[in-house]
């Protein structure tokens, strides 16, 4: 019994560090920008067959593949943020059809996908997906193991880059005030452009990581936006430090029900615990 | 033309189109098809009276839907089960007490949703409801009485009433349900509840300045709404004979409630009406001559392009157009 609690704790935090990294592309678009880009699944999901493809006709390595796609996300998400920009933000305030836009995004993704791969789980192949490694009465499965150790590299890497990079700092900066650095003669937009950029970016790494994790098929990506956004409001929305507990603290109540009520009440656990989060404290965690 | 007025006349078009259908279509595939369209007329104008009149954007038209839906699967199943366990013999229930009973337990979900408002405005309500329709699907999922994840096979009753066969009683129904969204739809936009609404949309934080009842304005707003589409949700059993929680709570619910009134234009009642039509239509269409998941892919693609186009919808293109000629 004791053995089966510490096991399925290990399990949430493993899983955790994956929600971590689907999680950094809307804490940075929705969080830092208020770009609600609920359509962030169908990029991850993107980013899981781009992995398929590629490991499927050449052999390569998801995680591989997700690194080598991110300039090809990142181009995606400027484009998707310059639409976003001159159908939306330039014209004011239209957040319904801003949020609707987003919507038939996700809606698209999910239809196209399964025009072009069907409806059936699609899975790739590493030699770590299987074995374990075993510490005492403690398993830890490489395919949890590995996306959550490079979640966290990646994680780690961009909040360096926010940090100390000077359009990092920018980025954090039209978060906190756009009108200010329009006077330090940075033009929001591009900034923000930039932002989105490596927000989808980030999809093409999650979405490896997810492949590895379980087999995929284009309809999973709903039951992401809301741990996605749950972890992101309960983070405190802006803060890197809060979503990463956030996303610890999801992985483990998650894991946990999975272990003693059976994996079909899991995604209740996820919502409710938005539904619980956005109704009792909206600011997060470790909000204002 | 004034609000009793404009009852009347819906009234007598439902009933000429319920008598005038009766008399001249025999084809039975007219039927299921109207039947969808109309379906999404009642869903589109219930969406639109919290979406486009009170500015809430709801995702979760699904769980609406789908919970009258499984409301009906209860009450289809009640008499066998009282017969089991107490060896009472009842008779079964017909469809309007469960097109009621559909209504007042999404509506209860709508007012539930309603005191969500008080806290969540803008984006975080909309996916508030996004994560409420995976709640109540998880449940359902998870209720074996109902079918939880299998689906279960619902048996139309032999013999429908009022002649013709079962699916053009369930079409009589759902041309009433739609003649009383429509119906209501219109006479809250003229009225004081209506004023109320649009304040609350305009700018929330006024209207509770001026004296607005925001809230019990919006707990209306999110109790009609969810009970519409409940009613809506209500004869599906008895439409599709097997129901499983995975289409029933399908994101092309959420997403036709949305993109409907998106296109047709969000301010007024006609708005959600024409784009129903439309899309309904195009979506029939394209089912039976390409496929159904291009069908979709056609829904998502009207709406991106109308919210960037046209984010007023048709009705709103039509008043610019007219406001330039007479200018």
């Amino acid at each position: 019994m004791l053995g089966l609690f510490i096991n399925a704790i290990v399990a949430g935090v493993l899983l955790g560090g994956f929600y971590a990294a689907v999680s950094v592309g809307v804490t940075i678009s929705f969080g830092m920008l208020d770009i609600a880009n609920i359509a962030q699944p169908a990029f991850i999901l993107l980013g899981c067959y781009a992995a398929y493809i590629m490991n499927l006709y050449f052999g390569l390595d998801p995680i591989v593949t997700g690194v080598i796609m991110t300039p090809a996300f990142f181009a995606l998400g400027m484009l998707v943020y310059r639409l976003y920009y001159f159908a939306f933000e330039k014209r004011g305030d239209q957040a319904i059809q801003g949020l609707a836009f987003f919507f038939g995004l996700l809606f698209v993704g999910e239809v196209s996908l399964v025009l072009v791969f069907g409806v059936d789980y699609r899975f790739v192949a590493a030699s770590y997906i299987g074995p374990s490694l075993h510490l005492g009465i403690v398993e830890l499965p490489f395919r949890m193991l590995l996306p959550c150790v490079f979640s966290l590299v990646m994680v780690g890497v961009t909040q360096l880059y926010l940090t100390r990079s000077f359009v990092g700092r920018a980025i954090l900066a039209v978060s906190q005030d756009p009108g200010a650095l329009q006077l330090m003669a940075a033009s929001p937009t591009k900034i923000k452009q930039i932002a989105v950029g490596i927000s989808i970016a980030t999809c093409a790494v999650a979405g490896s990581f997810l492949i590895i994790i379980q087999p995929v098929e284009p309809s999973i990506g709903r039951d992401y936006i809301g741990r996605i956004f749950a972890i992101c409001v309960l983070g405190g929305m802006t803060s890197f430090p809060g979503m990463l507990l956030a996303s610890m603290l999801l992985g483990i109540v998650e894991s946990l029900t999975a272990t003693f009520y059976g994996p079909s009440w899991a995604p209740a656990v996820a919502f409710g615990f938005l539904l619980v989060t956005l109704a009792a404290r909206p600011a997060g965690l470790l909000g204002r | 033309m004034r609000a009793p007025a404009f009852w009347l006349c819906i009234v007598v078009v439902g009933a000429a189109f319920i008598v005038l259908s009766r008399t001249f279509l025999t084809n039975e595939y007219f039927y299921f098809a109207g039947y969808v369209v109309l379906q999404y007329i009642v869903l589109s104008t219930a969406w639109n009276i919290l979406g486009g009149y009170t500015g809430y954007t709801n995702f979760g038209t699904g769980a609406f839907f789908a919970s009258g839906a499984y409301c009906s699967v209860v009450l289809h199943k009640l008499p066998g089960l009282v017969h089991s366990a107490f060896g009472l013999t009842i008779v079964p229930i017909p469809l309007p007490v469960m097109i009621v009973a559909g209504g007042i337990i999404s509506g209860a979900m709508g007012l539930g949703t309603g005191y969500l408002t008080l806290r969540l405005r803008g984006v975080f309500f909309a996916i508030a409801t996004l994560a409420f329709t995976i709640v109540v699907q998880t449940l359902i999922v998870n209720w074996d009485f109902v079918g939880g994840s299998r689906g279960i096979y619902i048996i139309r009753p032999p013999n429908a009433p009022l002649g013709g066969g079962y699916i053009q009683y369930l079409f009589t129904w759902m041309t009433i349900l739609t003649v009383v969204s429509v119906g209501i739809a219109r006479s809250i936009e003229g009225s004081r509840l209506g004023l109320g609404f649009a304040s609350i949309r305009d700018d929330e934080l006024a209207a509770e300045a001026s004296g607005v009842p925001t809230l019990r304005l919006k707990l209306i707003a999110t109790t009609l709404s969810g009970a519409l589409m409940g009613m809506a949700g209500a004869p599906l059993p008895y439409y599709v004979t097997y129901l499983d929680p995975t289409s029933s709570f399908n994101l092309a619910y959420a997403v036709n409630a949305v993109a409907m009134p998106v296109i047709g234009g969000m301010t007024s009642w006609i708005g959600p009406v024409i784009g129903a039509i439309l899309l309904g239509t195009i979506q029939q269409v394209a089912t039976v001559t390409i496929s159904s998941a291009l069908n979709l892919l056609i829904v998502g693609l009207l709406l991106i392009f109308f919210v960037i186009i046209a984010p007023n919808g048709l009705v709103g293109l039509v008043q610019s157009w007219r406001r330039q000629r007479e200018a």
